[in-house]
């Protein structure tokens, strides 16, 4: 029973990344931008988290300066695109080509120093439970706010004002536009929102998950967090869903790993970013079900005649 | 105050030759604040990294590379070694540029890179004695078909199911680089290579010779002019290249001319496919002569930078392959000299797109200052 229950946390610590980023990419591409930069803030996440840690050995601290640079970092990709309106995928690739090249420069000092752990929840009684007790009330505080934010994105996007103001933005900007809705301030809040996302998931890299850092932790996981919100179709609930089963395929092939199956360990390897493309090309057959809930602005430039 | 943008009536010529230039100069203005930052001297530091490179042994390169001045100079920032860096990135990015002009984002080169160079490399790992006159092309010739073919998969599947090219285009490189590291140390490993990851070495009929005598550059760097200028004349003369390139700007437009975009994203990435296929093949058997673990050096992925540095114009390309080769040699140079990280490099090719694309803006728009007094519309 022990072995399930540490299987499981791990797959929650595997998939809270993914989930956390690809949340925030999610509100991104609802208000009708394409932020294909996941991938640099993630990293910019990572080790801004780590060295907050480090310096102040706070690894809470660390989370919420991680959060700071992801959304400073994403404010470059919106100046470019929104005020500038450059090609979003070009800036995209761009902010994650820096955000490599420059978390790998940040963190050279505090590569093979032993990380900060964010140490998981332990109320008395409620912990000790058995089976559900680690599995609700003994994981890191990222994780619950991995959670949380899957429901209050769901509620904000579907149930209040200001989330049907974002997705009016990310399905027509022309008429949001002559509604007297301020587009370009919609989307740069929308784009911060996402950065500040990606920064806290590669925290939980850096601060709970490895906890170390290693140049190019990210090793992708921000492009799968984009290929997730596409698998779920841009609804919050799937996200959740897509997230958990990534996380499982990654930790199934640790497993598989090390007991020492027959097949070679760099095709387990190669599993999560194969399965995100048969994953891929499944979700884009169903095309009703993605031209229904594509924002239909996504990744076309605004202007605003005055 | 804030921004304005101001639409041309028609895009500027001035500003098209312009901005990658503007872009350079933002970029060393960038890097000097940038090494303020780390408390190094940013002038003689920018000299390390644009200037010495240039002059830094050149006479050694060429002229004296008969000598053995190996182990004591270490052999790495003449203008042969910008040769040799350049040569990749020139021809992966020329596919590019194609791929781009036509509406369709490859950003896998990488992958297809290094699946050229595993493919150019089966000839001579598997009939290692086979010399023939017969024997480079033909490894150059499987080399592109490696990177056509997996250029091939995010296209087959975007335009028979829709799927998003970008995302499996990158996906493809994870997979690229694991299949490779499991060929180097398994099936393909030289059982007398001392346990390192790695093939036999070519025989010599399968290696693309060196330019000169004991050069490090090889006849890459003459394909790549060559590859240049055929695209230049393909996307510039012919109808193909108006085919791409209305279908580049206007999809729809392109469907009343008669042209399939299904079939032009299939011709994209198999083309850029075989382009950074042959890069990678021309770096392994011109470079290293044989098929190891270091291959990914992420020259797919500037070669990016490079298409857009160029303006997606092949010619351009090949100056913008230079100016990237010199910030990986200067960045090893200033490694040593000044104790800089050779990761800000990599910092200064990503600042450089980011310049590149926000100066492409003024090109169709004037940009204006205007002051926030002007509150009522």
């Amino acid at each position: 029973m022990d072995v399930w229950i540490s299987i499981i946390l791990s797959i929650c610590a595997a998939s809270t990344p993914l989930l956390l980023a690809a949340t925030g990419e999610l509100v991104v591409e609802r208000s009708g931008v394409l932020n294909l930069g996941v991938e640099g803030m993630m990293i910019m996440g990572a080790v801004a988290g780590f060295a907050t840690a480090q310096v102040t050995g706070n690894p809470y601290l660390g989370a919420l300066v991680a959060m700071g640079a992801g959304a400073l970092f994403s404010l470059l990709f919106a100046f470019l695109t929104l005020t500038l309106v450059a090609n979003q995928v070009a800036t995209g690739l761009a902010l994650t080509i820096l955000g490599i090249g420059l978390s790998g420069m940040i963190g050279e000092g505090f590569v093979g120093r032993p990380g900060i752990r964010m140490e998981a929840l332990d109320i008395p009684i409620l912990t000790d439970l058995p089976i559900i007790g680690k599995l609700i009330f003994g994981q890191d505080l990222i994780f619950y706010i991995s959670i949380a934010l899957v429901f209050g994105v769901y509620w904000f996007l579907f149930k209040t004002r200001a989330g049907l103001t974002l997705r009016s933005v990310g399905d027509n900007h022309t008429s949001a536009h002559a509604l007297g809705i301020n587009v370009i301030k919609v989307r740069y809040l929308a784009v911060l929102f996402g950065g500040a996302c990606a920064g806290l998931a590669g925290a939980h890299l850096s601060l709970v998950y490895v906890p170390q850092w290693v140049e190019g932790m990210t090793a992708g996981r921000g492009w799968i967090a984009l290929a997730l919100v596409v698998f779920a179709s841009w609804r919050p609930g799937r996200v959740l869903v897509g997230a958990y089963l990534f996380g499982t395929v990654t930790i199934g092939q640790f497993h598989a790993q090390a007991i020492g199956i027959a097949i070679p360990a760099q095709f387990l390897t190669s599993l999560p970013y194969i399965a995100t493309i048969v994953v891929l090309v499944l979700i884009a057959r169903n095309r009703r079900m993605t031209m229904l809930n594509t924002p239909a602005s996504l990744g076309q430039s605004f202007v605003p005649d005055r | 105050m804030r921004l304005e943008l101001q639409k041309r009536a028609g895009a500027s010529t001035l500003f098209s030759i312009l901005s990658p230039f503007i872009a350079l100069v933002l970029t060393l203005v960038a890097g000097a604040i940038m090494f303020v930052i780390l408390g190094k001297p940013p002038f003689a530091s920018l000299y390390s990294y644009f200037i010495e490179p240039l002059f830094l042994k050149f006479d050694m390169g060429p002229i004296f590379s008969d000598f053995s001045f190996e182990g004591i100079v270490p052999n790495g920032w003449s203008l042969e070694q910008i040769l040799v860096k350049a040569t990749p990135l020139a021809l992966i990015a020329v596919g590019l540029a194609v791929c781009f002009r036509s509406g369709n984002w490859n950003i896998g080169a990488e992958g297809q890179y290094l699946i050229g160079g595993m493919f150019g490399a089966m000839i001579p790992v598997l009939f290692n004695d086979w010399n023939s006159p017969l024997t480079l092309p033909l490894v150059l010739i499987m080399g592109m078909l490696g990177g056509a073919l997996y250029g091939f998969i995010p296209a087959i599947l975007k335009s028979r199911f829709g799927t998003n090219e970008i995302l499996t285009s990158l996906m493809l490189v994870y997979v690229a680089q694991q299949l490779v590291d499991w060929i180097v140390r398994g099936p393909w490993r030289d059982p007398k290579g001392m346990g390192f990851p790695g093939t036999k070495s070519f025989n010599e009929s399968a290696v693309l010779p060196s330019l000169w005598q004991h050069a490090d550059a090889h006849y890459g760097a003459v394909i790549a002019v060559v590859a240049a200028i055929a695209v230049w004349f393909m996307l510039a003369k012919t109808s193909k290249g108006f085919e791409i390139t209305v279908l580049g700007q206007s999809p729809r437009a392109g469907r009343f001319a008669g042209f399939s975009a299904k079939n032009m994203t299939v011709f994209a990435f198999l083309f850029s496919g075989a382009m950074a296929g042959l890069a990678g093949i021309s770096e392994v058997s011109g470079s290293v002569e044989k098929l190891d673990d270091k291959l990914s050096l992420g020259y797919g992925f500037t070669a990016i930078i490079v298409a857009f540095l160029g303006r997606l114009n092949p010619l351009g390309i090949v100056a913008a392959a230079l100016v990237l080769a010199l910030s990986y040699i200067g960045g090893e140079a200033a490694q040593i000299s000044l104790g800089v990280s050779d990761r800000a490099a990599r910092v200064f090719q990503g600042l450089l797109l980011f310049f590149v694309l926000a100066c492409d803006t003024l090109i169709h728009y004037r940009v204006r200052l205007v002051a926030a007094v002007e509150a009522v519309a």
